[in-house]
């Protein structure tokens, strides 16, 4: 899951490795890392804003790691994918590597392959998918369709997209 | 009096000439009295400053399949006295002739033009628009973009003082008969060419519909007449519909959905393309048949859709018709 972790950090040489080090140790992936210095609490402390991907069960074990080295941890938030599409795709989906194809877009960190439905008809025979991927915005989805449409154009698949983005 | 020549004497030309003769008397009504001059096709033409006798003009044409040879459409530019040109010879993209010639040749002279041919404009629209102008000509091309579907004169007119946002359409009435067929009917892509063919809804050589070519010719024409752009043919992201499976419209349908092949231009976001689409079905661009659409996003008026036959000659003949009539109403 994507989860978007605040922290407070002193303004110091070292202090964010103090909150980066856990993620790494349990196997998070670090999408990014926004210093939010017009924010400065009274005490000095800059607010660092850190999204990552990790395993859903290991959200509480990370966050207790944070505060065992000293970090304050303000908030975490799952981050809601508000943006979703509907794609169809055409061609040999499944012998091209499906899982690369949405592996690109579950590895961005900003969007997800959330839904598909696939029609085989014939050995051989190009296949449908209807792939619908969420975006945490409709800026972010618009990246997820043009690197789906990028990766479909290497593996020669016709890409049908929706008219609007709803 | 208004003095006519009629370039190109195809289906388009004829489709001209008959409405002409069937109709002078209303259209005497609309823009007063006129007369056709002259009328040329490839190979020769007939001239007569009194008037050619359409009716015999194309008693000729079905007999001889072409017209009487000793003339050509370069000589009546050059020699004959006239107010408006019909150029309506074939269509091609690339280099726009020989409709570019006539057109340039036409204005140059103070000549209106009243055209059905996307070439010339698609190659050079900003050129001959400053030609219009600077010989205080006008070009009229609404017969150019969706038959008898009204949009150039729609949005020139009628939504004048509106910003135009995008332009999202179905251009191409064979491409949109093929999907309707296909989402009807379930059948390979192949079997519904074959029998638009048959019904000669589709080119023997289909390349120029099926790969999109004609919509994205269509949407430069949109683009620069009507959004103050200034894109050329090869500036169009283009994809055709021949890798649509008919598993692609069941997939498609269980979500909502149909496919039409939309050409889009959105001036905010860059994009010029013509591609197939997921267009849910209950939305005014799933047509069927051979019909056009377009829809438009404007500032004021909000978004505008209009619906109609894309092709044919007398429907090309009355977009042809309602420029001339936009010309010299009375």
């Amino acid at each position: 899951m994507l989860i978007t972790i605040v922290v407070e950090l002193k303004d110091q040489p070292g202090q964010l490795l103090k909150a980066l080090e856990p993620i790494s140790r349990f196997g998070g992936n670090i999408v990014s890392v926004y210093h939010q210095r017009d924010k400065i609490t009274p005490l000095k402390r800059i607010p660092v804003e850190i999204t990552i991907q990790i395993d859903e069960k290991r959200v509480n074990d990370l966050i207790e790691a944070i505060r065992k080295n000293g970090v304050i941890v303000r908030s975490y938030n799952e981050v809601r994918l508000t943006a979703t599409t509907s794609l169809l795709l055409i061609g040999h989906i499944i012998h091209t590597d499906l899982g690369d194809t949405i592996n690109r877009i579950d590895s961005t960190g900003f969007a997800e392959v959330v839904d598909m439905h696939i029609s085989m008809p014939q050995l051989n025979q190009p296949s449908t998918a209807m792939v619908t991927i969420s975006a945490t915005n409709e800026e972010k989805l618009k990246r997820a369709i043009e690197i789906l449409k990028n990766t479909c154009r290497e593996k020669d698949i016709t890409v049908i997209e929706p008219l609007e983005l709803q | 009096m208004i003095k006519i020549a009629i370039f190109g004497f195809g289906a388009v030309g004829q489709g001209v000439a008959e409405v002409l003769l069937t109709k002078r008397d209303s259209l005497r009504r609309l823009i007063g009295d006129f007369k056709v001059v002259a009328v040329t096709d490839s190979r020769g033409g007939i001239v007569d400053e009194n008037g050619v006798d359409l009716a015999k003009a194309l008693e000729i044409k079905r007999k001889n399949k072409r017209l009487p040879e000793g003339i050509t459409t370069l000589d009546v530019i050059e020699s004959l006295d006239f107010d408006v040109c019909i150029e309506v010879t074939v269509t091609n993209i690339e280099h726009g002739e020989p409709g570019l010639t006539h057109i340039r040749e036409c204005l140059k002279r103070g000549i209106n033009v009243v055209t059905s041919n996307k070439g010339p404009l698609v190659v050079a629209y900003s050129k001959l628009a400053d030609l219009a102008d600077r010989n205080d000509a006008k070009l009229m091309f609404e017969a150019t973009v969706g038959g008898a579907m009204p949009i150039i004169k729609l949005v020139k007119n009628d939504l004048a003082g509106n910003e135009i946002y995008a332009i999202k359409g179905i251009l191409n009435g064979t491409c949109n008969y093929i999907l309707s067929r296909m989402e009807k009917e379930k059948l390979s892509y192949d079997q519904i060419l074959a029998e638009a063919k048959e019904l000669g809804i589709a080119e023997a050589d289909p390349t120029y519909d099926v790969e999109g070519i004609d919509a994205a010719a269509k949407l430069v024409i949109i683009a620069n007449s009507l959004m103050g752009m200034n894109v050329k043919f090869d500036d169009v992201e283009r994809v055709g519909i021949t890798k649509i499976t008919p598993e692609a419209f069941e997939v498609a349908m269980d979500k909502g959905y149909t496919i039409r092949l939309i050409a889009e231009v959105d001036r905010a976001e860059g994009v010029l393309r013509v591609s197939p689409r997921l267009i849910p079905i209950q939305h005014p661009l799933a047509i069927s048949g051979t019909l056009n659409a377009a829809l438009i996003k404007t500032d004021l008026a909000g978004d505008v859709v209009v619906v109609g036959k894309g092709a044919g000659s007398k429907e090309t003949a009355s977009a042809i018709v309602s420029d001339l009539v936009e010309l010299y109403r009375c």
